[in-house]
């Protein structure tokens, strides 16, 4: 118990974010008949991961037979240049083809093949046809049934709830976290002996990005001034493919499942220019021709892949140097084509949210015309350094799970694999903290000097008469990072954005929030700053640590990759524990990959 | 491009009025990108819900000029010229500004007896692309609960919320009704405690939705003819037993352990 001035709650196992790792693993910790309780800070059911569209990568074989776990795993390693913990991508190859046929207990609807299973689309970098989906929105189908499960289970779930901090109790152990309600502005603790860190990614802190409000990186932030490890934070993926106009939904998502449907891409001379950009290690598996890589589409084992579906760091870096060389479109992207290959029909029902989101945000009709599309920031490969089995940080009593905890996907994700990845991590996330209160080690006290140090700070902005617009400092943010952090780095950009990023912290220091604490969104954004500031140093630490290019991590000045890098992850931790303190980089090792998992790796089929 | 005045309302639950603010309106804009710029210059502190800004998550659902829209997806040069004015939807209490409270919905989904199917067989289920697909229309919902603002048996009767589930819940259960696997039966408590009876088929939802699912037509009404045949006629009562032996009640049902 806590002498705790504020609404006080005490849970078995408290789980930060409602998308899909955060919801998997409530299921799981309940079911285990503990007390269980989720806590989001948008409302139910609205978080990012009814962004996803394209699909659930799992081996089923329900369209190629000949697909297994183990090339599920290769695919999965290979996509992230290697840089992937092969433990994580073991497991999650072997265990996501019974997660999904799970979703579909819990009353999912995926799209069926003729003989009534589960129907898998093609996608970048997965060999064989992998993806469970419903149309072009499987995340909503996935977060839907979660929800729906979590909610027949009775777990507690407490909406618009901001986390600002967690909590330890002496031993220097998980003990909770402390918050305040977006609606009252009040603040809440919630003493819980494990906590299980499900917040998602940090896009936010990038111009052009797909991600919504809420990816401010509060977890890897959390994470990193509790005492836990981020490990490969350089590695951001820019998706090839967003809107690039109008203006107002530039970075806007537009799903892989265009081009695994048939789409191309062509620069403004009408060239489908992939073909040119086919790396060493995938021209084994890649047409050559665009005659090769058409007969693909209609029967696989015709022609080899068409390389529109490289991975997708490939064909962003792809897009880039097209635009760079001065043969983009109008509104400086590429063009991405389905109108001349696929009937409006085929269109209208394989991808009909891509039909109206185009039809009704940028007055394109994609049956007719060829989309305008350029790389946004997608997705964080980098997170929290966990053990694969059980999700388990270095800090006892803190877990992570899906986009925030690193290591499953190395330097580059494949698309699909975040999906599964959700169900796969967040279950054994469940189970991780489950078995640690089980266990009965875990805190019993709650550091109340924590909680009032995190209140002070969130107070602050409202005693500064005339300091700076909490929306100032994003936007500038969001424009440097994109500038000196974005999708081609060198030495030079990164140095200069390290001494900025000093700049904003001692603005973020001096922000002044107007109004009161019920509902305002100035004073939401100012407790996001910290977050958004510290992993912004982290990516821009790690991405001057790796000198080489690698996945989603590209330097101009080191433009390949070096092979002694490729056996070390940089790990990242905070000498101070406080959103401001300098963070330590060092060299940490990769797992050794065994030998019958390497003999996987090294087919060349 | 010219300027345009936005009329918003600004309060809480104790009242409030509409505060004007006249700025530059860019190329391709919808409502929330005037939204936004409000907040992160004239008014930080002015509240809306929303986050994917792409139609997807059904957060920043409001009125505008009066009919409830997503303000991601509504462009304003789609609008009529002249100001225009937004305002938090009416059947919800208002939390402040342009944020409701919608609880109400929340408890709703909590009163949903769960889907109940049969266990699973080695390699998962067979189903066939023509049986789910009814189901994956009412699962499109994005659950922006613009149907449930519009829909008057609720709007302009705030009593009635405790015994009408509303248009958004009835395609949930006409999902559940629907979907193939399924082996709950809940058509007593949709007649009794969900107050499907009130629907007068006005199809203000149908015309209101984002998704654009056939609320009234492809849900309501066939989830009100199952009802009316389960009660009042013994004989599709019995056919339907007979088809669908495994039908279980709805209390019969919670009382099973879930899959």
């Amino acid at each position: 118990m806590t002498d705790s001035p504020f609404e006080h709650h005490e849970y078995d196992v408290l789980i930060i974010g409602a998308g899909g790792a955060g919801l998997r693993a409530a299921i799981e910790a309940k079911r285990r008949g503990l007390k269980v309780a989720l806590v989001t800070k948008s409302l139910l059911g609205k978080a990012h991961t009814v962004m996803a569209e394209g699909g659930i990568a799992a081996a089923m074989g329900n369209v190629q037979s000949e697909d297994n776990w183990m090339v599920h795993f290769r695919d999965t390693m290979r996509g992230g240049k290697y840089l992937n913990n092969y433990r994580m991508a073991e497991l999650h190859a072997k265990e996501s083809p019974d997660r999904v046929l799970e979703l579909e207990q819990w009353g999912a609807l995926f799209d069926r093949t003729k003989d009534g299973k589960i129907l898998q689309r093609d996608f970048g970098g997965h060999r064989y046809a992998r993806l469970a989906h419903v149309g072009d929105r499987t995340g909503l189908e996935l977060i839907r049934t979660l929800q729906q499960k979590v909610v027949s289970m009775n777990v507690d779930v407490f909406m618009e709830c901001k986390v600002l901090k967690l909590v330890h109790d002496q031993e220097g152990r998980i003990a909770g976290c402390v918050g305040y309600w977006r609606a009252s502005g009040e603040f809440v603790t919630f003493q819980a002996k494990s906590v299980i860190l499900a917040t998602g990614g940090i896009g936010k802190s990038w111009k052009f990005t797909s991600n919504s409000w809420e990816s401010t990186g509060d977890g890897h932030a959390m994470a990193l001034w509790a005492g836990a490890k981020l490990i490969d934070m350089e590695c951001v993926q820019f998706h090839p493919t967003g809107m690039v106009w109008p203006l107002s939904v530039r970075g806007l998502l537009v799903t892989e499942g265009v081009r695994g449907d048939g789409g191309v891409l062509r620069n403004s001379l009408g060239e489908r220019f992939m073909f040119n950009y086919v790396a060493p290690m995938f021209r084994d598996e890649t047409a050559d021709s665009e005659e090769e890589a058409d007969k693909w589409y209609d029967d696989h084992d015709a022609g080899r892949r068409p390389p529109e579906l490289l991975p997708r760091d490939e064909v962003a870096r792809a897009i880039n140097t097209e635009v760079k060389a001065g043969r983009g479109t109008p509104h400086g992207g590429v063009y991405l084509d389905i109108a001349t290959r696929r009937t409006p029909e085929f269109i209208r029902r394989r991808l009909p949210s891509m039909y109206h989101q185009f039809m009704e945000l940028a007055g394109v009709d994609i049956t007719r015309e060829a989309m305008e599309i350029g790389p946004t920031c997608h997705y964080m490969m980098g997170g929290v350094q966990v053990d694969a089995d059980s999700e388990a940080t270095i800090v006892p009593g803190l877990f992570a799970a899906g986009e925030v905890a690193g290591g499953m996907h190395g330097a580059n994700r494949l698309g699909g694999n975040s999906l599964s990845d959700l169900i796969v991590f967040g279950r054994r996330a469940g189970l991780g903290a489950a078995d640690y209160v089980e266990a009965g080690h875990a805190a019993t006290t709650f550091n109340q000097g924590e909680v009032d140090d995190a209140v002070h700070e969130a107070l602050a902005p409202f005693d500064r008469a005339s300091g700076e617009n909490p929306y100032d400092i994003q936007r500038d943010l969001q424009d440097m990072m994109q500038t000196n952090v974005g999708i081609i780095r060198n030495a030079s950009e990164l140095d200069a954005a390290i001494h900025k990023l000093d700049e904003f912290t001692e603005r973020v220091k001096n922000v002044s929030v107007k109004g009161g604490r019920a509902y305002n969104p100035g004073w939401n954004l100012a407790t996001d700053l910290p977050s958004m500031i510290s992993v912004s140093k982290c990516v821009t630490l790690g991405a001057t640590m790796r000198k080489e290019s690698r996945g989603g991590h590209t330097r101009e000045d080191f433009p390949n990759p070096d092979p002694e890098l490729a056996k070390v992850n940089f790990a990242q931790n905070s000498t101070g524990g406080n959103w401001d303190s300098p963070v330590e980089v060092v060299e940490s090792p990769l797992l050794a990959v065994p030998a019958e998992l390497k003999a996987l790796l090294e087919e060349t089929k | 491009m010219a300027d345009v005045t936005m009329r918003v309302w600004r309060g809480d639950a104790s009242g409030g009025d509409f505060e004007s603010f006249t700025l530059a309106l860019n190329e391709g804009e919808v409502v929330l990108d005037l939204i936004h710029r409000i907040q992160a210059t004239e008014a930080p502190d002015l509240a809306c819900r929303w986050n994917c800004k792409a139609g997807k998550c059904g957060s920043c659902s409001a009125e505008i000029n009066g009919k409830p829209r997503l303000m991601c997806m509504t462009r304003m040069d789609t609008l009529p010229e002249g100001a225009v004015t937004v305002t938090p939807m009416k059947a919800f209490p208002v939390i402040r500004d342009l944020v409701t409270d919608v609880t109400f919905n929340y408890v709703q989904a909590a009163k949903v007896p769960a889907f109940l199917p049969p266990p699973m067989p080695e390699g998962g289920y067979r189903m066939f692309q023509e049986d789910v697909e009814r189901g994956q229309e009412f699962r499109k919902c994005i659950e922006c609960f613009m149907c449930q603002d519009v829909c008057h048996v609720i709007r302009d009767h705030e009593e009635n919320k405790t015994h009408y589930a509303g248009p958004r819940f009835f395609i949930r259960y006409a999902e559940l009704e629907m979907h193939p696997l399924d082996q709950n039966d809940r058509r007593d408590l949709i007649r009794e405690e969900m107050g499907l009876g009130y629907c007068n088929i006005t199809k203000c939802c149908t015309e209101v939705c984002p998704e654009h699912i056939k609320i009234t037509d492809n849900a309501i009404i066939p989830l009100k003819e199952r009802i009316v045949d389960a009660h009042y006629d013994p004989v599709a009562w019995l056919g339907r037993k007979i088809r669908r032996k495994t039908k279980t009640s709805a209390a019969a049902a919670a009382v099973q352990p879930a899959p």
